[in-house]
């Protein structure tokens, strides 16, 4: 289902938290957002999920108007959204299993029928045999896929991750993203993941919106954002980056930041760029050299991104006609303001 | 000796009647409106149907009547308790002030057993579709059990105190005892009998109510 916002905002006294946002959500992905915080994410998904309405602008699930419903159809419409969060918000009084029929008993689902359910999800999740386990028994990741569960238990049509996997170490997080990866497939979701972790959006998402003071900064599919980042929030995003740790064992999704120290010049590559001695080429070309600082390639839905930060020494005019030459072959040059 | 115990025995039957009825009733008056301070009160403390104006007033209330001192709302309750069950003296009479005077006290406890309910599970009940009448029984009350039940041991245990007040006008019970045959009577074996009474009984409720409190903390 494709979720469209049109001017949306909201504001708490005069903090605009998300102000004038227009965004579509193409059906069938998993969109990012991502934000520092303070940025307006949590209002922004408290809004698009309808716990909160706005003060102007609409929201539209596929061509249907969701911001303005009356109180009985808008909790009819709350049952067909799922949503997980960072602390999870299980409920402790009642057992996984417990947990997960809460959405059916709510909705007058039959006791037999909520049994089989019940059933079917924890084995969507992985979690087969473990319904009688007290929430307090089970560990961070066992939590999030009892909360998924639960999520998708009345067959939701969009899934909302409010910062799903900020309480989650690293190899945790990789193996809810996989299976958030995976529910999306074969349940043809919409997710929408709001989070502040670059990783997430790299590894898990298609799309991706960058949120700064309640706006839309930047948005696009998440590969040419990375190799082409314009706003300024967003290439920090990117300079933050650091690797997972384990994340691939051919070293795949590593960046290496050597020192902080100099790097005037953020070169990107895309796809087959990566795989070609460019600088050295170019180095024979004109009278410069590279130092180079940083660097590394990423694997952005299957499609290799490269960054390398370096300086380029040289005469001036030689260092200009080096930075022509790059942009010449395809190679992204961002030069820091000195 | 015999006429001791059957005393001492008849007293303590009286009194456990005075305040297990009145816990009862008690939670009756107080359950909902200890519900309704938490659901209209501020937002992030479990307040799902904000309402400040309602909350204010019903706080207000709430604050008077657990002022007023136990002993002059009794008095002021006589007609209601003959209204009620005909009489203004006895055992079954007290039940009425007692019930009246320990609700406002129920209904705060309830009130911040609900207030420490996580609100992000009170989030992800409003996030499921939940109406507010499932929110408040299916999600808050569960989730705030624990408290409650250590909330109603406290209750009880205040209620005993009050019954033996409640002897010293014509109530009945271990207090009654203690007034009349203690007191007036110059029996102190008889005072200090109906006072260790009083004692046991707190002590055991008290740990029948952890030992369920904490069995239900347990299984979570």
């Amino acid at each position: 289902m494709g979720i469209t916002l049109k001017n949306l905002s909201r504001s708490y006294g005069t903090l605009h938290a998300v102000n004038d946002v227009t965004l579509d959500i193409p059906a069938n992905t998993i969109y990012g957002i991502i934000g520092k915080s303070g940025a307006g994410k949590s209002t922004l998904v408290r809004l698009i999920s309808l716990l909160e309405q706005p003060d102007h602008g609409q929201i539209f699930y596929n061509d249907k108007r969701v911001d303005n419903l009356p109180k009985d159809l808008l909790i009819a419409q709350r049952r067909k959204v799922g949503m997980i969060f960072q602390n999870f918000n299980l409920f402790s009084s009642r057992n996984a299993a417990g947990n997960i029929a809460y959405p059916l008993e709510i909705a007058g689902v039959t006791k037999s029928e909520i049994e089989k359910r019940v059933d079917e999800l924890l084995e969507l999740v992985g979690l087969e045999g473990r319904g009688k386990a007290p929430i307090s028994t089970l560990s961070g990741g066992q939590k999030q896929r009892v909360a998924i569960a639960r999520a998708l238990a009345y067959n939701p049509d969009i899934l909302y991750c409010d910062e799903a996997t900020s309480a989650l170490d690293p190899q945790t997080t990789r193996s809810i993203l996989n299976l958030l990866k995976d529910l999306q497939k074969r349940m043809n979701l919409s997710i929408v993941m709001i989070t502040h972790q670059m990783e997430v959006v790299r590894d898990a998402c298609e799309y991706v919106a960058v949120l700064e003071d309640g706006k839309v900064v930047e948005q696009g599919k998440v590969v040419d954002v990375f190799a082409n980042p314009q706003a300024p929030t967003t290439k920090d995003f990117l300079a933050n980056l650091t690797p997972l740790a384990d994340y691939d064992e051919e070293g795949e999704g590593r960046i290496v930041r050597w020192s902080d120290e100099g790097g005037r010049f953020t070169l990107r590559f895309r796809g087959e760029k990566t795989g070609e001695p460019v600088l050295s080429r170019i180095q024979k070309q004109f009278d410069v050299e590279f130092n180079i600082r940083a660097g590394g390639t990423q694997k952005v839905m299957g499609e290799e991104v490269g960054t390398l930060v370096c300086d380029i020494i040289g005469e001036s005019d030689e260092v200009d006609k080096a930075v022509a030459a790059l942009q010449l072959s395809g190679i992204l040059v961002e030069e820091e303001n000195v | 000796m015999n006429q001791l115990v059957t005393l001492v025995w008849s007293a303590t039957a009286q009194t456990l009647i005075m305040v297990f009825a009145s816990t009862f009733f008690s939670l009756l008056l107080g359950l909902p409106l200890g519900i309704l301070l938490c659901v209209t009160g501020p937002e992030e403390q479990g307040g799902i149907i904000e309402k400040p104006l309602l909350n204010n007033v019903l706080s207000r209330i709430v604050n008077v009547l657990r002022s007023f001192p136990f002993i002059i709302l009794m008095i002021l309750l006589f007609p209601l308790s003959r209204i009620i069950v005909g009489t203004s003296i006895g055992t079954k009479a007290t039940i009425v002030p007692l019930s009246i005077a320990a609700a406002p006290f129920v209904a705060r406890i309830i009130e911040s057993a609900i207030k420490e309910v996580d609100p992000g599970v009170i989030q992800a009940a409003r996030a499921m579709g939940s109406t507010t009448n499932q929110i408040i029984w299916k999600v808050m009350i569960p989730e705030a059990m624990p408290a409650l039940a250590s909330g109603i041991t406290l209750t009880i245990i205040n209620l005993i105190g009050y019954s033996a007040m409640a002897g010293a006008i014509g109530g009945g019970g271990l207090g009654d005892l203690a007034i009349r045959y203690g007191y007036q009577r110059f029996r102190p074996d008889i005072m200090v009998v109906a006072v260790v009474v009083i004692l046991v009984l707190v002590e055991l409720i008290q740990i029948v109510g952890n030992k369920i409190s904490s069995r239900m903390m347990a299984r979570r």
